[in-house]
């Protein structure tokens, strides 16, 4: 790979360009006032068509991504993304409209919302969602927002707790401290769990309800979601589903049926829209029937005659939280990856996940430490290398130290230091999409690796050394910052 | 293993406490810079500011994570180390030479709850 740094403004040549404007064919017209006209020309870059396209192409082979190579990126199922998506939601007819039409113009466009509703009610057991969150954090908060709604439209004032398993992703506590609500933390057992005994005498009329993910950031399923489940109920509470994890889950298991009353999805990860790099993301919140009339709007909806139209107002919404109703264009990806996959199929996604992380998982746990033992879901957690070389003044490889030596090997890096439960966490997911032979590679990999860091555990620590960037010294760059772009090339 | 300092006392969120007269001289533990990694920068709060025991007065951050800090006694800050500002990486070479604020207490009784060396040593080494 080759290394290429430049900015396009680099690049540019005075009086250069790549395009030609037609002759203005109303010369004298002045359609707009002085006051809104620009005194000086704006500083683009000068540039040729060519040098646009050089320059592009060679950022993107700077790039690593579902597309070049396997992505075990725990937590975050990079799946990879089917280019019929693509096709679709690139035809003129949907990547055309504007928010503003008349909804009698796009009723195609509105039936794809009121069918994709459907669809991921059927799949989670919840009966609404709203599409309108653009990524999963927003779908957290939006979640909040819809149980907070609920609590205050029955005059309940006083809930303002929010309970998170120690384990939980660290946007869980921030969504809910961004609603305004209190986090309490609960902790797991030693089999990574939730301690039920630990949940108990956190339960009271302050709380509002309690945000899980199952199965968990250690791949593990809650086995005592029911149990779970009827305590904070009891208490008054409601059950938040964090959807991160739905991937093993779809067509086996239903948050719904587990006892959750809100949740969100993360279409960006469960069902194969474009993650990382900006995606852009999508995260849907679905509610049981009797939150419904808490959900934000505007939202489609069937009318009596078989046709769509949008609700603007319902007076009990927890509001609005975007523009309009989300990236269309990623829910219309989604909604492609469901009709393709098919409904006999979509049980495969998590039979093919769960089986890959357990492959992986018994392939390596001779060399890398596994906190928990067991079958794991999607995903699982290790804490760092069984023999990691260290010995009297020699400092021992590190899970960092594995991780950016696994780019050497043109592999993308799994998850590092979460979840914080172990001190060197290294969390895996290769997700259903990975061929047995892609698996086998990364294993052998991971061995090598490991054989290196018991003999010289160095190799590691002054890794990556192939890559066309190479460690960065990160306490440097924390400790002084250059944010301000300078027209230096030190790596000349 | 980490340094413990005797003759000072010491919070379950590593904190330590050096008493002077009124005035308690507070910073953080040899285990807690260590368990933090390279420390990039010490946030603290103003002179005169009133700070509860238990509540935060500021937060370390490393590149590994943040961390707040929580007071072992209440009082009026009287002096903030400065020189932290510029040089983060003071708190990693010394955490017991370099201290993070200087607080008036307003009740010498909180001392009582807080831990000697010998106790924090116990509870790190759990």
């Amino acid at each position: 790979m080759k290394y290429y740094d430049k900015l396009i403004f680099e690049l540019s040549a005075e009086g250069r360009n790549g395009y030609s404007l037609p002759k203005n064919r109303f010369p004298s017209a002045n359609p707009l006032p002085k006051s809104l006209t620009r005194s000086e020309a704006p500083l683009l870059p000068q540039v040729s068509e060519v040098d646009v396209v050089r320059h592009y192409t060679n950022l993107s082979q700077m790039n690593f991504g579902v597309d070049t190579g396997f992505y075990p990126l725990g937590s975050c199922t990079m799946k990879y993304n089917p280019k019929i998506n693509e096709e679709i939601a690139n035809l003129p007819a949907f990547a055309g409209i504007h928010p503003l039409q008349d909804a009698s113009t796009v009723q195609g466009v509105l039936e794809v919302y009121y069918n994709m509703e459907r669809m991921l009610a059927e799949i989670t057991g919840l009966s609404a969602f709203t599409f309108n969150p653009c990524a999963g954090a927003h779908g957290e908060l939006t979640g909040l927002m819809v149980m907070r709604q609920y609590h205050l439209c029955r005059g309940d004032l006083g809930r303002t707790k929010v309970i998170v398993p120690d384990s939980a992703h660290g946007t869980n506590p921030a969504s809910a401290a961004v609603c305004g609500l209190e986090v309490v933390v609960v902790k797991s057992k030693e089999n990574g769990r939730i301690d039920v005994n630990d949940l108990k005498p956190l339960l009271d009329d302050t709380v509002a309800g309690i945000m899980m993910t199952n199965p968990n950031t250690l791949g593990l399923f809650e086995t005592e979601i029911k149990e779970i489940a009827s305590l904070v109920h009891a208490a008054g509470g409601l059950l938040y589903y964090d959807g991160a994890n739905m991937n093993p889950l779809m067509g086996v298991v239903r948050p719904g049926d587990m006892g959750f009353d809100i949740m969100h999805l993360n279409l960006h990860k469960t069902f194969s829209t474009p993650h990382g790099g900006g995606g852009p993301g999508s995260g849907p919140v679905g509610v049981a029937a009797y939150l419904e009339p808490y959900l934000p709007l505007p939202k489609v909806v069937r009318c009596d005659d078989g046709s769509f139209s949008i609700l603007q107002d319902r007076e009990t919404s927890a509001g609005k939280v975007s523009g309009f109703m989300g990236n269309f264009g990623v829910i219309l990806r989604a909604y492609t990856y469901l009709l393709m996959l098919g409904k006999e199929n979509l049980r495969k996604v998590g039979e093919f996940s769960v089986l890959g992380a357990n492959y992986i998982k018994e392939s390596l746990k001779d060399l890398y430490k596994l906190p928990i033992e067991g079958v794991c879901k999607h995903e699982f957690v290790f804490d760092g290398l069984v023999n990691d070389g260290g010995h009297d003044e020699v400092h021992g490889a590190t899970t960092l130290d594995v991780a950016k030596r696994l780019l050497d090997f043109g592999f993308h890096a799994p998850t590092i230091y979460f979840p914080l439960l172990f001190h060197q966490a290294l969390m895996i997911e290769p997700t259903e999409t990975e061929s047995k032979e892609t698996l086998d590679a990364f294993i052998a990999v991971m061995r090598e690796i490991a054989r290196e860091a018991a003999e010289d555990p160095a190799i590691l620590q002054e890794a990556p050394h192939n890559t066309p960037v190479r460690r960065p010294d990160e306490t440097a760059a924390a400790r002084n910052p250059i944010l301000k772009y300078t027209d230096s090339k030190p790596c000349e | 293993m980490s340094k413990i300092m005797e003759g000072l006392l010491y919070s379950e969120s590593h904190e330590w406490v050096k008493v002077d007269g009124d005035i308690a001289i507070i910073g953080v533990s040899d285990f807690a810079q260590k368990e933090m990694g390279e420390i990039t920068y010490v946030d603290m709060p103003e002179v005169d500011d009133e700070i509860g025991q238990g509540e935060t007065f500021g937060a370390l951050e490393s590149v590994k994570a943040a961390s707040d800090l929580y007071s072992p006694v209440s009082g009026v800050v009287v002096e903030v180390n400065e020189e932290l500002e510029d040089a983060p990486e003071k708190v990693n070479e010394d955490a017991f030479e370099n201290w993070i604020i200087k607080v008036r207490m307003s009740d010498k009784g909180e001392l009582d709850g807080l831990m000697d060396a010998a106790a924090y040593k116990a509870m790190i080494e759990e």
